[in-house]
């Protein structure tokens, strides 16, 4: 996972190379903040997954973020009710970029077992979501694997993803008005 | 001091409104009284007020939806309880869907605010002088009262129950 022998290097006496963005990925993905939004039995799960048992620490996610500016990661776990939805996508809006999403179980993924009126069927219809976890609740397992296809995809991930037409596709989709950090 | 029971309670009312007791029943031990809807304000506000019956406590508003009783489609359900005596009874009154009014009891109760905006939000029932009659627990943008029975409870917009994604159905669609 975090070591630095992952890394394409160039390696010599005392010295060792390798390109800004991976170093900047390695750094990153070994230092992931969550902001857990947690609302039922998929967050009793996630702080199981926090705890000394399952250990999110180990990734250099024992820092939970309880308000989203200092937030990498949202990690959407339980049932999100149609009046909660704009809460939820003010919080992925206040979140700095870069930022993911990880949603957790059945209920955040497509509404689960309540198809009903008053329950959003799936957060992706408010908000991008970059991996889902199935479940219900998913174990602590589950929610590692998660976390670990994150850190993947935070590793892979271009320093400049927010520069790109494609990123500004998906979150002009989502009527999410983009700060890259530019004059408009 | 003697306890008053059930049978106290009703032949009360029934001194008290008469002809404006639509129907009276005990069911489970609790007394279930029907009364004209625009007499239950009065009749709450007695109940309350009297203090040998001294029926000071709102447990609960609520609505039913009977889409087949014609002229009468809609409930309206008063759960009420004496501490004094230990009685609960239920008041009902029983609304056309052409015209769903009854008079508030916030006057009564602070606590039927918050009840009747939630029988409002989900039935649709207006409560004539309730002071800030607006949903409570669904979404404000919300275009319907989804405990009425033409609603259906599913989410509309749910697209994963298409059989195509459970290998039931192999034509493409």
């Amino acid at each position: 996972m975090g070591k630095i022998e992952d890394l394409e290097t160039i390696n010599g006496e005392g010295y060792q190379l390798t390109t800004l963005d991976k170093a900047i990925a390695l750094a990153r993905a070994n230092s992931v903040w969550p902001l857990p939004f947690a609302t039922s039995c998929c967050g009793i799960e996630f702080m199981a997954t926090m705890g000394s048992a399952y250990d999110l620490s180990r990734f250099g996610m024992e820092r939970m973020s309880f308000t989203p500016r200092q937030a990498d990661l949202l990690i959407v776990a339980g049932t999100i009710s149609k009046k909660l939805g704009p809460v939820l996508k003010r919080v992925y809006e206040q979140m700095a970029e870069p930022k993911w999403v990880l949603s957790v179980g059945a209920c955040a993924s497509s509404g689960g077992i309540f198809d009903t009126y008053s329950v959003l069927q799936g957060i992706d219809r408010i908000i991008p979501v970059d991996v889902y976890v199935p479940g219900c609740p998913p174990r602590p397992e589950q929610i590692i694997e998660g976390v670990m296809n994150i850190h993947e995809l935070v590793k892979k991930e271009s320093n400049r993803r927010r520069y790109s037409e494609e990123y500004k596709h998906l979150l002009e989709s989502y009527q999410i008005e983009i700060d890259n950090g530019q004059e408009k | 001091m003697d306890k008053k029971n059930n049978h106290d309670y009703l032949s009360a009312i029934q001194e008290r409104f008469g002809s404006e007791v639509l129907a009276h029943e005990e069911s489970f031990g609790m007394l279930n009284v029907e009364l004209t809807p625009s007499k239950i304000h009065d009749a709450i506000a007695w109940l309350q007020a009297d203090q040998e019956l001294s029926v000071n406590y709102l447990t609960n508003i609520a609505g039913v939806h009977y889409p087949e009783a014609l002229g009468r489609e809609f409930a309206v359900v008063y759960q009420l309880h004496s501490w004094k005596n230990n009685i609960r009874l239920r008041i009902k009154g029983y609304l056309p869907k052409e015209n769903l009014h009854i008079a508030s009891i916030t006057d009564l109760f602070d606590g039927a605010n918050w009840m009747e905006r939630e029988t409002y939000d989900f039935f649709g029932i207006q409560f004539d002088g309730h002071p800030d009659l607006r949903r409570i627990l669904n979404m404000d943008d919300m275009d319907y009262f989804p405990m009425r029975k033409e609603y259906v409870l599913e989410d509309a917009t749910r697209e994963d129950k298409d059989d195509r994604f459970f290998g039931r159905n192999n034509i493409e669609q």
